[in-house]
């Protein structure tokens, strides 16, 4: 509650954001619990004839990292979630970013419906995960299309566009059309103009869409479980293991995803100040 | 042909808006909207246990049948997605407040380490919780060992670790509309407020609090909602006496092959969001929640 940005800081104002920040690090202490204790049990030994994760502390081992692609089927649901990722953004952040651009550069009179897309992508968004789910696969049931990557595929990109085309948009309002006019009025033919005026203009709203993208489908479970069919994505696999047992690997990959993500959202935080430094350097 | 390619020339303005938004539309309209009229159309048939074929029966008493058989495990979803939204509302206000008014230079880092929970799998995490909660688990050790519980006490199969493993995956869902809220407040709105000599309280009670309500309200939505349909948790985290609704949907599909009842659950389900979903969108505005995410 102590608002004055401006006044002196009194003991009693200092006091109550010490708490502030005391507590703030505690829940962000708390929210890592999760990911300290993978990587930690990543390292453990284990005892007993199948390895599987146990939470009694045997011993450190790299065994696991040596022997990281050892389970074929946690292997091949890892590769095939990757490279669903990667179709599924694709699609989404082409799809995403060109209705973000309809959306955000013409009005109602010149695009008839756009209340409606907007209802829709606002209503993809909001609904649950596991509705969707369900009804995509009554949808290929019915059409008796055989669940497998295409289904996979279909199904991310529909829940992913939604989010690259909010995110895009989002970072698109402020942006000056007249800008694109100035380069039309020296001569740029449409193409040119795109390429050279709004593509850099966008692209750091379209990078963020992108990454999210990414994010949503490799971390997908609830709407994959309906749809995967024999093909397993990495979470819907590590979900089934639960029956049985986890093998050690499943740590190893997830701390490989943890290092990956972490290095994403280093480079986009590095990237972003540099373009910020790079706009100041410009305009002074 | 020329004459073609004349209209194309006349039309092509007014073409662009619409050629940019259609392949998303199509893939929406095809992979979103479809599947959910499928869905009710689907719940409406009536399929042969033994051959599996569907056929149409305008069977509405599905309903019905279905309310009447799950409606407990309906209101245990709400009531969990429920508490776990409010603990996570109380939880990422403070954490919001802060990062939004006195981080810093801290700032951007800080909301990286909020987001800390989504850089690893949703299954794995909640794996986790499941061992870290167990009987022999790390917290429960200690709570033992500290003399906080007794000998007997367990979490794991409750509904507080449902609760729990909820509040804890879908707490980031919860900060980031309320951080950008917060940190849209214009800070000489605040200063007006204490110029007309609005005490601390009053200027966040009539200033800062009316001014994140559709944060609040964004928050509540993206929190709530997916929690309601949540299955993983409790799958992991509960027990049989706490069965939520999101289980029910997925056993009737993907183990009893139960397309009718499952469709007309999913269906119950979907309206109950859309209560929500339709509150926001007239209270706070559809275009909104892009800068929310």
């Amino acid at each position: 509650m102590a608002l004055d940005l401006h006044a002196p800081p009194t003991p009693r104002r200092q006091r109550k954001v010490r708490w502030l920040r005391a507590y703030s690090w505690a829940l962000i202490g708390y929210l890592t619990v999760p990911i300290v204790a993978m990587v930690i049990y990543s390292f453990n030994q284990v005892e007993g004839g199948i390895p599987q994760v146990s939470f009694t502390w045997n011993g450190f081992t790299t065994k696991w990292y040596a022997e990281w692609n050892q389970i074929p089927g946690l292997t091949d649901s890892f590769w095939l979630s990757i490279r669903l990722a990667f179709a599924a953004t694709v699609v989404a952040t082409v799809l995403g970013t060109l209705l973000a651009l309809a959306l955000v550069r013409y009005t109602p009179r010149q695009l008839r419906g756009k209340g409606l897309i907007d209802q829709t992508l606002f209503m993809n968004i909001a609904a649950p995960e596991i509705v969707m789910g369900a009804s995509l696969l009554g949808l290929f049931a019915s059409l008796h299309f055989a669940r497998g990557f295409l289904t996979l595929l279909l199904s991310h990109a529909v829940f992913s566009i939604a989010y690259v085309t909010v995110t895009v948009r989002a970072r698109l309002v402020g942006f000056d059309q007249s800008i694109e006019e100035a380069a039309s009025d020296l001569g740029a033919k449409p193409l040119a103009k795109f390429w050279l005026v709004t593509r850099p203009l966008i692209t750091p709203g379209v990078m963020a869409g992108a990454l999210m993208a990414f994010a949503l489908s490799l971390d997908d479970f609830v709407a994959s479980n309906f749809v995967s069919g024999s093909q397993l994505p990495f979470p819907v696999w590590v979900y089934g293991a639960t029956r049985i047992g986890i093998p050690p690997q499943v740590f190893v990959f997830g701390t490989f995803i943890f290092l990956f993500g972490l290095l994403c959202a280093v480079l986009s935080v590095v990237l972003a100040r540099k373009s910020a430094s790079q706009v100041r350097a410009e305009t002074t | 042909m020329t004459e073609r390619n004349s209209w194309f020339r006349r039309h092509r303005k007014t073409a662009v808006p619409y050629l940019l938004a259609l392949p998303a539309v199509v893939w929406l309209v095809a992979l979103f909207l479809i599947p959910l009229v499928v869905m009710l159309v689907k719940s409406l048939e009536t399929c042969s246990p033994i051959t599996g074929s569907c056929e149409m029966t305008w069977n509405w008493s599905i309903f019905n049948l279905e309310w009447s058989m799950f409606h407990n495990q309906f209101f245990t979803s709400l009531r969990y997605a429920g508490i776990a939204t409010a603990i996570d509302l109380l939880l990422a206000f403070p954490i919001a407040y802060f990062i939004a008014f006195f981080s810093g230079r801290r700032k951007n880092f800080l909301l990286l380490m909020l987001l800390v929970p989504f850089f690893i799998s949703f299954v794995i995490r909640t794996i986790i919780w499941q061992f870290l909660l167990s009987n022999s688990g790390i917290v429960l050790t200690v709570l033992r060992d500290l003399h906080m519980v007794g000998a007997d006490y367990r979490i794991l199969g409750t509904s507080t670790a449902v609760i729990a493993g909820m509040a804890y995956n879908y707490l980031p869902f919860t900060a980031l509309p309320l951080y950008v809220s917060l940190e849209r407040i214009d800070r000489s709105i605040l200063d007006a407020g204490a110029d007309l000599y609005a005490g601390k309280v009053m200027r966040f009670v009539k200033v800062v609090l009316p001014l994140c309500i559709p944060g609040i309200f964004a928050a509540f939505l993206l929190t709530f909602i997916p929690a309601l349909g949540d299955y993983v948790n409790q799958q992991v985290l509960g027990g049989i006496s706490n069965t939520m609704i999101g289980t029910i949907i997925q056993n009737l599909f993907l183990v009893n092959a139960n397309y009718p009842g499952g469709s007309a659950l999913s269906a119950i389900l979907m309206g109950i969001s859309l209560l929500g979903i339709l509150a926001y969108a007239k209270l706070v505005g559809t275009k909104s929640i892009g800068e929310y995410l």
